[in-house]
């Protein structure tokens, strides 16, 4: 009789337990690559952005006690149908709250556009850079953690401005990225006066790009910028560039920035000047130590973005008073900007429990959350020089 | 008249220069691809991708010497490495000859089928290189980078405009031409060449009269992976070795062959100048050409973006096609 007692009990509680789990969990989706293209980072990125989810959840301040339980999503980087068809799946399926992702700028529109926004759930990519998602029509549910390359084009054009560079040719690799930052970096800088002396597309993947070259250097310029890939067309146009004597100098876009590109080039790379976007400072500095503590990669491309992109849709539902869709929707600007407590990393229980009283907190987070515009981070780039063979930071915009 | 010395220069360093030496990597594989047509009678579609196994083969050997401290000096070591590619080039040629070609060869089969049948082995091939090498970019040149520097070039003229001469540009110059002066030697005045000769021109003559068409098959394919072998690691040491690469150049490979005659060895070396040339004048922009001439103008005088380069090749084949079937000199109608 008391065994079974004892089976009964245990058993209530067993389940019990288990309602308790579901009623106090608050699922959130992470959609990224797991598989395609940037399937390298994209682990490093899902156990950052869980590790906010983590901190949340362990810190009991969270909605009266709530936990937080991420569901991971692929987006393939690449296929557009599969990944709506995995978003699709969080939000019908899983019933999310909110959407952490996706990673690619393709397939981040596609889920935008087909899903996220016809169902009213809030995505906050941490790498989608494309300036075309500053203007889809999103009813403000699509955010982002990594700065448009909008900015980057003002902040490239504005770095040769100020070195007195005003007349220029160009070469960008022949997809979104490119063309979006090429498109930017040319309005800007014809905006302040500089010249545009050609504007030339090359594909990635050619054994040969003396032709490209020899257009590039009949157009002639100050100097090459270079907005493509260190691993690509970017590094053959440069390496042809050099050969034939047609530019010394070149400015280059973040997709450029990398050590195999001074290894490559080796001395000849001498005087080029760049922009990358960077993170600097106490949010910084606090991330390191987060990841550190909690035994995860977080030194690697768009960790901390990633890392951020969850703690805000932590903090947007925590200032909502409920784990709703309309509550993140309706608070993330607010958490993000000032006026407020300003909140680094490893700070985020801090964070809910001023909200939770009713006060309000300004995100700094790892990479200095400033939401601009339409909901996009407004970054902070690293001017770079090659000076001696290594990169020399000039100043950060 | 320092202006026309200027234009002059600029036209060699953006036109000539690159021209001959891509015109002389045409040109090579154009002939491996005329000796196979003229003899074996299909275009064999796995020309670029034994091209590229040939240059896989070099690299590992150059690899390996590199790891043993051998070194040519100045030159690339893939020079020194060279035979052994060629080596393994004609065992995968002659690998494929006796499991694939050699049963269609007994049938009398169609040339079609042969055609179907290397388009086949082109991507064995090709696989087989992407296994053993992988899909990225090698680079295996090491030695001396340049004969002349752009810079150094304009220092010691005082001229506005630098000339670059690159090793490898000159190497590929060099090599090619002794190959054609060997190619053309051994078809002409040793015996093998002449039976291949005499079998491309009429096989049952030639059979009555007592060749060995097994010894004519053999040679036909040493000496066509020997020349893929040479122009994939010519360009591969000029430009870059990416095996997608390869399977690209088959279109402008096959266009030079067919543009000066398929079937024809020197037709085959003028179609790939041809092709070269046409590719990088109707690409490039003349506007500081022209400036040196004293024509200053607005635009950039290109006539065609550097996108097109491939429809170009494509163009004049089909406009051959159209005017000429038989190539500009007198190869077989296809």
């Amino acid at each position: 009789m008391m065994k079974k007692l004892l089976l009964a009990s245990a058993a209530t509680a067993l389940i019990s337990t288990g309602a308790y789990a579901d009623g106090h969990a608050v699922k959130v989706g992470v959609i990224l690559g797991f598989t395609g293209p940037i399937e390298s980072i994209t682990p490093n990125m899902a156990d950052s952005a869980e590790l906010a989810f983590k901190e949340v959840s362990e810190s009991g301040a969270f909605l009266d006690g709530k936990v937080i339980e991420a569901v991971r999503a692929d987006s393939t980087c690449v296929d557009a149908a599969a990944a709506t068809a995995a978003a699709e799946r969080l939000i019908t399926s899983d019933g999310v709250a909110a959407i952490m992702g996706a990673d690619c700028s393709g397939v981040t529109t596609a889920i935008a556009n087909n899903v996220a926004v016809p169902n009213g759930v809030v995505m906050v990519s941490p790498s989608a850079t494309s300036p075309a998602l500053s203007t889809i029509e999103d009813n403000d549910l699509f955010f982002r953690t990594a700065p448009s390359d909008a900015r980057q084009g003002e902040v490239l054009s504005a770095i040769l401005m100020d070195r007195g560079i005003t007349s220029v040719a160009v070469t960008f690799t022949n997809n979104d990225y490119g063309k979006g930052l090429s498109d930017s970096f040319i309005s800007n800088y014809e905006a302040a006066g500089g010249a545009i002396t050609i504007n030339a597309a090359h594909e990635d993947g050619k054994g040969d790009y003396s032709a490209e070259v020899g257009a590039l250097a009949a157009a002639g310029g100050d100097l090459l910028v270079v907005l493509g890939y260190a691993d690509q067309g970017g590094v053959g146009i440069m390496q042809s560039a050099l050969d034939s004597g047609a530019f010394d100098t070149f400015a280059l876009g973040d997709g450029m920035y990398a050590d195999s590109l001074i290894e490559t080039l080796g001395a000849d790379l001498n005087g080029t000047i760049g922009s990358v976007p960077w993170s600097e400072g106490a949010g910084a500095d606090a991330f390191d130590a987060t990841v550190a503590a909690a035994g995860v990669e977080g030194n690697s491309s768009f960790t901390r973005e990633s890392y951020d992109a969850a703690a805000l849709i932590a903090l947007a539902m925590q200032a909502g008073g409920e784990a709703t869709r309309e509550a993140v929707a309706a608070n993330l600007l607010a958490v993000a900007n000032g006026p407020g407590e300003e909140i680094l990393p490893g700070e985020l229980a801090k964070g809910l429990e001023i909200l939770a009283n009713g006060g309000e907190v300004d995100y700094i987070g790892a990479t200095n959350v400033e939401l601009i515009g339409p909901g996009e981070a407004a970054g902070t780039y690293r001017e770079y020089e090659v000076k001696d063979g290594a990169y020399e930071t000039v100043t950060f915009r | 008249m320092t202006d026309l010395i200027n234009a002059f220069v600029l036209l060699s360093n953006f036109v000539l220069i690159p021209g001959l030496a891509y015109g002389a990597q045409l040109a090579l594989g154009a002939l491996g691809v005329t000796l196979i047509y003229a003899v074996l009678r299909f275009s064999n579609f796995a020309h670029g991708d034994t091209m590229a196994f040939g240059a896989m083969c070099v690299i590992l050997v150059t690899w390996g010497m590199q790891g043993l401290g051998i070194s040519a000096g100045v030159l690339p070591t893939a020079l020194l490495a060279l035979p052994f590619g060629i080596l393994g080039a004609v065992a995968l040629a002659l690998l494929f000859d006796r499991t694939v070609y050699r049963f269609y060869r007994q049938q009398r089969a169609a040339p079609v089928v042969f055609v179907i049948a290397s388009v086949g082995v082109m991507f064995m091939t090709n696989g087989i290189v992407r296994l053993i090498i992988g899909p990225d970019d090698q680079r295996f040149a090491d030695g001396e980078r340049f004969i002349i520097r752009a810079r150094e070039f304009k220092e010691m003229t005082g001229l506005a405009e630098g000339l670059a001469l690159r090793t490898t540009q000159g190497i590929t110059i060099v090599v090619a031409l002794v190959v054609m002066v060997a190619l053309f030697w051994f078809l002409n005045r040793t015996r093998t060449g002449k039976a291949m000769r005499a079998y491309s021109d009429n096989e049952d003559l030639a059979l009555l009269s007592g060749i060995n068409p097994d010894k004519v098959v053999f040679w036909t394919w040493v000496i066509a992976a020997a020349l893929a072998t040479i122009a994939g690691t010519l360009y591969g040491l000029d430009k870059s070795f990416k095996p997608f690469t390869y399977f690209q150049l088959l279109l402008p490979i096959f266009a030079s062959a067919i543009v000066g005659g398929i079937g024809n060895p020197i037709g085959a070396i003028a179609g790939g100048f041809v092709i070269a040339f046409s590719e990088v004048t109707v690409t490039y922009a003349y506007k500081k050409f022209l400036f040196y001439l004293g024509w200053e103008s607005e635009g950039l005088m290109q006539l065609l973006s550097t996108d097109y380069k491939f429809a170009v090749s494509f163009v004049i084949l089909v406009l051959v096609l159209l005017v000429r079937p038989t190539g500009i000199f007198k190869g077989r109608v296809i």
